[in-house]
């Protein structure tokens, strides 16, 4: 079912917009509007649906119309052309009366930086958004109560913003936006202010609550990363437009445009990396001629549990396992020729997203070999997941 | 060639006489009677008791060293003989600072909200400011006859000024982003005002009740040209007889009742936390 529909949706900043409008429905891009006439235009046409209880987020460099676009959702700012179906309901055609009472029902925001009254300590910011509802008193300090003890706050109440860490004062926002209930949660890059681990925090956190309440979500945000964590479906938007739109998977096996596929290679590493950027030096091989004693003492030596055979030439051969080697001592044994086995090879050009799940299910490094058969080096589990 | 604005102000301000007399007696009977009132209520205390009163205030809002200063100045005012006087102006003061920011705080308020507004009064209110204050003295008779009443109503529209602008200036100062979770709560103009604009400008509002303040405080001694009893009058005694200790002993009451009213209202938190860090 759909929470959310946009329809065609445009706007233009700046005096007397249809101008822009205009230019724009004959074809002509968002330089010639601005060069012409001076408007920015903000969003280009937009279409989409947001579902029920799905985590929609919308993802785009600064300046590409996300934050505009999520403001268009619940009227914020008026777009200048185009429908917001919210539950059936065009949004744009309501009067202010009505648009209040949607925004009251509906909408909780969140943003990203913060939004907190400096005078009013956490519960009382809390409780700001249920100022608009006419609840008695003790209700609304309830709810928002019950909604900081659901962020981690509990405690806090009587604290004041400038006492709160970044992590912290953003839980207060969420707690705000949860408290009045609302069946949408727009969250306007509400992590980007936050440091890496904070952000990780907060972000399982919004997973959280999310899996308990029933909520729809609209999450802006510039980060990949995120996006991949936390939506259902991921829009990408430039310059005021829709490029993409599909769930995570989709974003990041097909990227459609150029600009997509540089977003994804920015942050996914593992689509570029080769085998050469990351495999490492052996710190000790195994040549043919030697004997299983020195196999056991070189294994031991450097806590391998296996070891790379090679030539006088450094032609790969093979692997020897210590177990093996322990065996063949025991019975007696004194060549390595008969314990040689062979293990899955890699090109230096092959990419990590070709070996990381091989490489991930095996016991040994894997060999590198170039087409002389030399071996180059090898890889092993720990490298590749420091370069992902 | 000759000019003649001072002719057509003297015919408008006549024009005025003629026809809004009732109007102006009205204005003029209200606030005689405010401020008898507030001058009786305050000379039948007895004077220890308006002094503990005030050094309590002080004390409540502000700090001990301020509360400790308000004591002692206020003995030293009793002490020379000047309590009545010092009453008197107290009471010019608080009610002309009271009416300039019962009108000058809405008036900010719509001036932030509407561009039209402010462009007309921004100009009248430079007019207001830099008009040399003894002017308003002229009409304010002519209106208002002779005594506290005229002394009130030109210390009002001389002191009103600074309480707009900071107004507006505290509004217009409210970050856009505050402004937008009060709009996505679905509150309406009047509640965004009272919950999140009016607390967020409540330091600037609060320099601006100072500045009125200050403000009406220096108008005093000019309106005692015009009549108005208390320190003022006790000044311009001085200089006609030219008698240096008089004057300065009414000028040391002035700037001592300057001084704490300074402090105090420099220092309140209406509903903020006290600075403890």
């Amino acid at each position: 079912m759909n929470k959310i529909e946009v329809q065609n949706l445009t706007h233009i900043f700046g005096p007397r917009p249809k101008r822009g409008l205009k230019m724009i429905k004959n074809g002509q891009s968002k330089n010639d509007v601005l060069k012409k006439t001076g408007l920015t235009v903000g969003i280009n046409n937009v279409n989409f649906n947001i579902q029920t209880n799905e985590i929609f987020v919308i993802m785009g460099l600064s300046g590409s119309g996300k934050s505009t676009l999520l403001r268009c959702l619940n009227r914020l700012i008026n777009p200048v052309e185009g429908k917001v179906i919210v539950n059936g309901t065009d949004i744009r055609s309501l009067e202010k009366k009505d648009l209040r009472e949607i925004r009251k029902k509906e909408f909780g925001m969140v943003f990203q930086n913060f939004g907190l009254l400096p005078y009013k300590t956490v519960l009382e910011n809390a409780t700001l958004g249920l100022d608009a509802q006419s609840l008695p008193v003790e209700e609304k300090l309830k709810r928002a109560e019950q909604s900081l003890e659901k962020v981690g706050l509990k405690g806090w109440e009587n604290k004041y913003p400038d006492e709160l860490s970044g992590g912290m004062k953003q839980r207060v926002g969420l707690a705000r936006a949860l408290a009045v209930d609302p069946s949408i949660l727009l969250m306007d890059e509400p992590f980007s202010a936050l440091d890496p681990l904070i952000k990780q925090e907060m972000q399982e956190l919004l997973l959280d609550i999310y899996d308990e309440m029933n909520k729809t979500i609209v999450f802006i945000t510039h980060d990949l990363d995120e996006a991949l964590k936390l939506g259902d479906r991921i829009a990408i938007m430039k310059d005021g437009e829709i490029v993409q739109l599909g769930t995570p998977e989709d974003i990041l096996t097909n990227s459609k445009t150029p600009y997509v596929e540089d977003f994804v290679k920015n942050v996914n590493r593992s689509v570029v990396l080769t085998a050469r950027n990351i495999m490492i030096k052996p710190s000790a091989l195994l040549y043919e001629s030697d004997g299983l004693n020195v196999a056991r003492y070189k294994m031991i030596k450097n806590s391998f549990t296996s070891i790379f055979v090679v030539d006088h030439k450094r032609r790969y051969k093979g692997i020897v396992l210590l177990e093996d080697v322990y065996q063949a001592i025991k019975s007696g044994e004194h060549d390595i020729s008969s314990l040689i086995r062979q293990t899955t090879k890699v090109s230096p050009d092959d990419t990590i997203n070709d070996i990381a799940s091989d490489l991930a299910q095996s016991n040994v490094p894997f060999p590198v070999i170039d087409s002389n058969n030399y071996l180059l080096g090898i890889l092993v589990k720990g490298t590749i997941l420091e370069n992902i | 060639m000759d000019i003649k604005i001072g002719y057509y102000m003297e015919v408008f301000i006549q024009f005025l006489l003629d026809n809004c007399k009732p109007f102006f007696s009205s204005i003029s009977n209200f606030i005689e009677k405010f401020m008898l009132g507030t001058e009786s209520v305050l000379l039948v205390l007895p004077p220890l008791i308006f002094i503990i009163s005030l050094t309590l205030l002080a004390w409540f809002f502000t700090n001990r060293k301020i509360s400790l200063f308000t004591f002692f100045s206020l003995l030293l005012v009793f002490g020379m003989g000047l309590w009545i006087s010092f009453i008197q102006t107290f009471v010019l003061v608080i009610v002309a600072g009271f009416f300039s920011l019962c009108i000058g705080i809405p008036i900010g308020i719509l001036c932030s909200k509407s561009k039209h507004t402010d462009k007309i009064l921004t100009p009248t209110l430079d007019f207001m400011q830099t008009m040399p204050p003894f002017v308003y003295l002229i009409p304010a008779v002519m209106f208002f006859g002779i005594g506290q009443v005229p002394a009130v109503i030109s210390t009002v529209i001389f002191a009103m000024p600074p309480a707009i602008r900071l107004t507006k200036l505290g509004l217009n100062q409210v970050p856009k982003e505050l402004i937008e979770v009060g709009n996505s709560f679905g509150f309406t103009p009047f509640e965004l005002l009272l919950k999140i604009q009016l607390p967020m400008a409540t330091p600037s509002i609060l320099a601006g009740i100072n500045q009125s303040i200050m403000l009406s405080l220096s108008m005093v001694v000019i309106a005692s040209m015009i009549g108005a009893s208390g320190l003022g009058s006790n000044v311009l005694n001085g200089i006609q007889k030219m008698e240096i200790g008089v004057g300065f002993e009414a000028g040391l009451s002035v700037v001592i009742l300057a001084i704490i009213l300074d402090r105090i209202t420099g220092n309140m938190r209406f509903g903020q936390k006290k600075h403890s860090k």
